[in-house]
């Protein structure tokens, strides 16, 4: 007779038992928030501290999308000018760029004849007295090509692929790009958001001990309140359930406040980030957190408190136990 | 129902609560373990509840050898027990109906059947209209009332009381006493330490009689 009186009562059928056990978590999260509540400066005080820590990597995370957006809005840069041999035919300049514009890797092809090109230089450089002084122009026709942009665009090396590809074409003369400081800025990019990932680790492991240590100190000052519980006969997962639901609430309360944060940051800098932008003739736009960052923060918090909580709550309820010598 | 084999127990400071008892409770009786403090009577209970281990000897509950229950298996037996302190145990921060309901809820009473359960164990202790009064607004008689109703709500079959009427008035203990006794007519085996023999005189029940940690001498009164 491990338990007669569950068995007298009679074995429930299956739904009115899933029934009951939701319904006892249901109460018993509702409970630990209340809970929580009526202490609000010491909740307060760790829901803040979780927050900090959760939007700290959340924030790092933000400027390595934004930079990417940004060196994603700089496919121009990545634009490659073909020159072609000096006095090459223009109808044989004009199949040349139609030839370049139909591969699958280039986005277009524009063909910017010798007069043409000189009329630009004319234009940007100021230069058109010096040039009137030239019998002869100077300059060859090139082609300029935009490369598809594509998954992963502003990858270097598919642009030097396309660029070895058009340099071995009859009649392409020198081919230039400067993917070196794209090739930089990606590897910085990159590394960073390494950084941010370690930092995020850390952080995350932070909170756990954080939640840990809160419901550590929860569990001594209702230490009397567990006992009682162990004495009428409270397994270790009913004694525990109450301390997993406040370390859930802690992590789902510091989800939230480092979503505050982060859009605080986000606002924050729109302003002055629009003005960087404008003052470049750009009209980048920070990005805020999509919902697939603000869920990620809320689930992520509220996983962390939970698993922190489990394992100072296993860890620490099992040390007390009712009656030691009297 | 609760049977002591030899059993002794030392604590790990070295004090021998307990030297070599052997006692047998029938199922359904009524038993008073006396005897001066330091004579065993709480260590039998906190056997008997396994709060506490024994260094030697066998007992058995309910057919169950308490050497063969092990850690996790604790809050399942102590289910069949309840359980009344001489300090209460309530819990503070919530009104007597929670405290109340708390083996109900531990158990996982359907939520339906749990308001006419904990009403009719304080209907039996006579405490029946307090159910959102907190402990504190009790005095101490009640309070231990409550513990009581707590004890029973559960309908378990045994009943073991440490010293239950220890901080009570002689009218409020006889009371309180007389509560048991009516637990014990329908049919729970009740087991109380106490060292008031004064009033354990008044109940005419079993009395068995502790002396440095075993018996002393039993005789029925």
């Amino acid at each position: 007779m491990a338990e007669p009186l569950a068995r007298a009562a009679g074995t429930p059928r299956l739904a009115a038992q899933l029934r009951g056990w939701l319904e006892r978590h249901l109460q018993t999260l509702v409970a630990s928030l209340g809970r929580l509540a009526r202490a609000p400066f010491g909740t307060a005080l760790t829901v803040g501290v979780i927050g900090i820590a959760l939007a700290l990597p959340a924030c790092l995370e933000l400027v390595v999308v934004n930079a990417r957006a940004l060196s994603g809005g700089w496919a121009n840069a990545l634009d490659l000018t073909a020159y072609l041999k000096p006095r090459l035919p223009d109808h044989d300049a004009t199949q040349l760029a139609e030839r370049i514009g139909a591969r699958g890797d280039v986005a277009s092809a524009r063909l910017v004849t010798a007069a043409e090109g000189l009329a630009e230089f004319r234009r940007w450089s100021g230069l058109g007295a010096a040039l009137d002084a030239l019998s002869d122009n100077p300059l060859p026709a090139s082609i300029v090509v935009r490369p598809r942009v594509t998954e992963g665009s502003g990858d270097p090396t598919t642009v030097a692929v396309l660029a070895d590809a058009l340099r071995t074409l009859p009649g392409v003369d020198l081919v230039q790009l400067d993917t070196d400081w794209v090739r930089r800025f990606t590897a910085i990019l990159d590394a960073f958001r390494r950084a941010v990932a370690v930092v995020a680790l850390l952080l995350g492991l932070a909170v756990l001990l954080i939640v840990g240590n809160t419901i550590r100190l929860d569990i001594d000052a209702r230490r009397a309140e567990i006992e009682v519980i162990k004495l009428v006969g409270g397994s270790d997962g009913f004694v525990r359930r109450p301390f997993l639901y406040g370390g859930f609430w802690y992590g789902f309360g510091g989800g939230l406040a480092a979503w505050l944060l982060v859009e605080a940051f986000v606002v924050t800098l729109a302003g002055p980030i629009g003005r960087v932008a404008a003052a470049y003739g750009s009209r980048f736009a920070i990005t805020g957190p999509g919902l697939e960052t603000s869920a990620l923060l809320l689930a992520g918090g509220a996983l962390l408190g939970w698993a922190g909580a489990f394992i100072s709550a296993t860890r620490h309820l099992r040390a007390i136990e009712p009656g030691v010598e009297p | 129902m609760i049977r002591f084999q030899g059993v002794a127990k030392r604590y790990p400071s070295g004090r021998e609560a307990l030297a070599d008892l052997t006692l047998e409770v029938a199922a359904g009786e009524m038993v008073f373990l006396t005897g001066h403090s330091g004579a065993g009577k709480s260590t039998a209970l906190k056997l008997v509840a396994l709060i506490e281990r024994p260094t030697r000897g066998q007992i058995l509950v309910a057919g169950q050898n308490l050497a063969a229950i092990g850690r996790r298996g604790i809050p399942a037996y102590r289910r069949q027990i309840g359980m009344v302190f001489q300090d209460h145990k309530l819990l503070h921060d919530r009104p007597i109906w929670d405290n109340v309901a708390l083996p109900l809820v531990i158990q996982g009473t359907p939520r339906r059947e749990l308001d006419k359960r904990v009403r009719a164990a304080l209907d039996q202790v006579g405490l029946l209209g307090r159910e959102q009064s907190f402990p504190i607004e009790l005095s101490t008689g009640e309070q231990q009332r409550v513990g009581i109703a707590r004890a029973v709500v559960g309908k378990p079959p045994i009943l073991i009381a440490d010293e239950p009427t220890g901080n009570l008035d002689p009218e409020l203990a006889l009371e309180v006493m007389r509560l048991f006794r009516r637990f014990n007519e329908v049919g729970v085996t009740v087991v109380i330490a106490s060292h008031d023999l004064h009033l354990i005189e008044q109940l005419g029940a079993r009395r068995v009689a502790l002396a440095g940690g075993r018996l002393a001498g039993a005789r029925h009164g």
